[in-house]
């Protein structure tokens, strides 16, 4: 299945970079973020490959590289029973990327909530708010700089 | 005092509804639409779940839930303790069935520290799986029944549940949660006396199943509210991320101890159960067979148990037994190590997902070769599967809300996380 | 109440009134489950057939604030629903208590974390606090005496007329050191 998705993805995209990473029985895909809807909708709609199942996106603040955030994307192929995770490095200054929910639509609130947590903008979302925050806070709390505590004042309290 | 006509009450409403100082022109109120909020505070949401309701009358037209009521920060909170200490909050993900989580937790930071535990362990691990497969559909059925208006079987359900429970109590040493799973194995051994107790249980567990399931399967007042309502294709239900016994009520025979399998489940005989209506009814019988499946992985875990130890013996990444720590050297520096520091497993980041009883939690936890993990995500089942409520409550009325949400069965503890 | 109030001003109808009154209240209490979390599943326990909370009176859990005087907040409170148990709390008419069900609730539990309330006690006033996580159905069990016995010891005169008052909620002083 490893080979068959490096072919596949090696004829269909001659332009793009891809880098593969496997680790623990897991194959990892690192790409460029301009290719990652192309790429998206090739996996989920080619015969062999079906990549139907989104089960998580995410991301990772790694705080002190040059490259501060990077997205993954976990999506299943159930006949193939095959995993694989995509992974799309982005700068803290531009930090936005295109939106799969088109593709997946589970994917619709999974970066609702990267992008509560994070801060992460997708371009073309539904419905971009936040998840469990709300709405009026200002701090993504899963960004390395905010406090385990959080900030006193950020979220009010009633009154006794 | 001014006698009201056919021709003058509709002014007189919209005026009594508008007050004296409103810039708002309605043509006629009653043809309006209506906003209502089943706030996070509602016997029949399953926690706190705020759902906002648009309706026509009494059809809903449109649905948005509202989460983060439950919101605890717990995947900031795994980035600051160490993988042994974050066993205990695995417990409040699903609440309801909480060995089930730690024992997804558990295989997850195996597979990154590149550790196996021993098949005894693994044999026990499988048997709380399964016991706890059993509390969670026990609550499930019991939960929607009783949102429906049969109330009775909730309560039969619960009566069950306190005999799971009672063996929780036993093997584990608390009946809730039970952080029973540690990195490496388990707390503790299983002994044969509460083995016997188990199968008894389970023994007289298949007539209660019958009994509960004639009096709903007969009742035409449950059949005619669930049958037909929520109804979600195939193809839906993969897209919007549905997974567990939400999806296998669709028609699609997929499940995580099936297709990538852990454990010791590739040695069981097992079915799956699906059907093919993607109606609340249909996810409710196949939670009720998924109890009788569960009974009969029970009984063939506790015929096939081996002997054995029930912790690995690798003093660096696994705690090691307290008799020996407490008498010799190298064991006591190795558990000081571990408790203070945590265990270092290398640099890298591993997704392991199980089948827990609601759908399929996974874990994707990064590591920097630090004791504490650099990113912990938690996939929940109920994020995802609370995400198709919106797509499945469009056209139908407000009671069908309370029957599609108890069918669908989420838990805001792993929703809010 | 208005009744009661003249009657119990001084003189021998006082404890006898009283006496009565508190045994009516505490041997119906009637509980408003906040469940949020955990502990709101073994609070569900408390009411199935094995621990049965309906032999010390507390029937009926009704989910209306309106018609019940005890709320047990069970589960972590966040600071999101910290503003909806208060809306809630306000809602209940006077005499009410408050049961801290679980360490979440009385301290903030093993979470600390920037987004829930370490200790509800910040915004309501709790009258009993029960340990664990989740406290175990007896401990819930003995809460509930603990709160009967507390009305045991209350007098009429304790809780002011609500019109008087108006929607003032400030608890009223139930110390002991009163009597």
């Amino acid at each position: 299945m490893k080979e068959l998705l490096k072919e596949k993805l090696a004829k269909q995209f001659t332009t793009v970079q891809f880098e593969f990473i496997e680790q623990f029985d897991e194959l990892t895909l690192k790409l460029d973020k301009s290719a990652i809807l192309n790429v998206c909708a090739f996996l989920k709609d080619d015969e062999g490959l079906k990549f139907n199942l989104c089960e998580d996106v995410t991301a990772i603040d790694w705080a002190t590289r040059k490259k501060r955030f990077t997205v993954v994307y976990h999506i299943f192929s159930m006949e193939n029973k095959f995993r694989l995770c995509l992974k799309v490095d982005l700068d803290d200054s531009e930090c936005s990327i295109e939106s799969v929910s088109s593709i997946w639509k589970a994917a619709n609130w999974a970066e609702r909530e990267t992008y509560d947590m994070y801060g992460i903008t997708f371009l073309n979302h539904p419905d971009l708010r936040r998840m469990y925050m709300p709405e009026d806070f200002e701090y993504h709390p899963l960004r390395k700089e905010f406090p385990l505590m959080g900030i006193p004042g950020s979220v009010p309290l009633p009154k006794k | 005092m001014q006698k009201l006509t056919k021709d003058n009450v509709h002014p007189k409403i919209v005026q009594a509804l508008l007050g004296a100082d409103s810039n708002i022109t309605i043509e006629d109120a009653l043809e309006n639409e209506m906003i209502l909020n089943m706030g996070p505070q509602h016997p029949a949401t399953h926690g706190v779940l705020r759902l906002l309701l648009r309706l026509d009358g009494e059809t809903v037209i449109a649905c948005v839930p509202e989460l983060g009521y439950l919101h605890r920060g717990y995947e900031k909170m795994a980035e600051n303790m160490s993988y042994l200490e974050f066993i205990p909050h695995t417990d409040r993900l699903d609440y309801i069935s909480p060995p089930a989580n730690n024992v997804a937790y558990a295989l997850a930071v195996e597979k990154l520290a590149g550790i196996i535990a021993p098949p005894r362990a693994q044999y026990i691990r499988m048997l709380l799986a399964e016991l706890a497969r059993m509390c969670s559909h026990l609550v499930a059925i019991g939960a929607l029944a009783m949102d429906v208006g049969a109330l009775t079987v909730f309560l039969w359900g619960l009566r069950e549940r306190e005999k799971i429970l009672d063996f929780f109590d036993v093997i584990c040493g608390a009946r809730f949660t039970t952080s029973y799973t540690r990195i490496g194995g388990v707390a503790s051994d299983v002994t044969s006396d509460t083995m016997r107790n188990i199968i008894t249980f389970i023994n007289q567990f298949e007539e209660k199943i019958d009994e509960m399931e004639r009096l709903l399967n007969g009742n035409r007042i449950f059949v005619e509210r669930l049958e037909g309502v929520g109804v979600i294709s195939k193809d839906d239900a993969i897209d919007i991320g549905f997974t567990g016994p939400n999806l296998r009520a669709s028609g699609v025979a997929f499940d995580l101890r099936r297709a990538t399998p852990y454990l010791f489940y590739n040695e069981m005989d097992f079915k799956i159960p699906v059907y093919t209506e993607g109606d609340c009814l249909a996810r409710y019988f196949v939670r009720a067979d998924e109890l009788r499946e569960s009974a009969k992985i029970i009984r063939q875990v506790i015929d096939k148990m081996p002997n054995g130890e029930v912790m690995l013996n690798s003093p660096k990444k696994v705690l090691p037994r307290k008799t020996e720590i407490y008498t010799k050297m190298e064991e006591l520096i190795h558990d000081f190590m571990i408790v203070n520091f945590g265990i270092n497993p290398p640099v890298g980041e591993v997704y392991h997902a199980v089948e827990n009883p609601k759908g399929e939690l996974g874990f994707y936890i990064v590591s920097k070769g630090e004791g504490h993990p650099w990113k912990m995500k938690i996939r929940s089942p109920s994020f995802a599967n609370i995400q198709a409520i919106p797509h499945l409550v469009k056209g139908q009325m407000i009671s069908d809300v309370v029957a599609i949400v108890g069918s669908i069965d989420p838990i805001m503890g792993e929703a809010d996380k | 109440m208005g009744l009661e109030s003249k009657l119990t001003n001084d003189g021998f109808f006082t404890t006898t009134i009283d006496a009565l009154a508190s045994w009516a209240r505490e041997n119906s209490v009637w509980p408003m489950p906040m469940g949020i979390s955990c502990c709101a599943i073994e609070m569900m326990a408390v009411g199935d057939p094995k621990y049965d909370i309906a032999r010390f009176g507390s029937e009926v859990m009704r989910f209306t604030p309106r018609q019940c005087d005890l709320m047990i907040v069970a589960g972590t409170v966040t600071y999101k629903m910290a503003h909806v148990v208060k809306k809630i709390f306000d809602q209940m008419p006077e005499p009410k208590w408050v049961i801290a069900m679980g360490a979440c609730t009385s301290s903030g539990g093993m979470y600390r974390s920037y987004n829930v309330v370490q200790g509800i006690d910040q915004f309501l006033p709790v009258d009993v606090y029960a340990a664990g996580c989740p406290p175990r159905p007896e401990n819930l069990l003995n809460a509930l005496m603990q709160i009967q016995e507390k009305i045991g010891k209350t007098r009429v005169k304790d809780f002011p007329d609500a019109q008087q008052s108006g929607f003032d909620t400030k608890p009223t002083d139930l110390s002991l050191s009163k009597n």
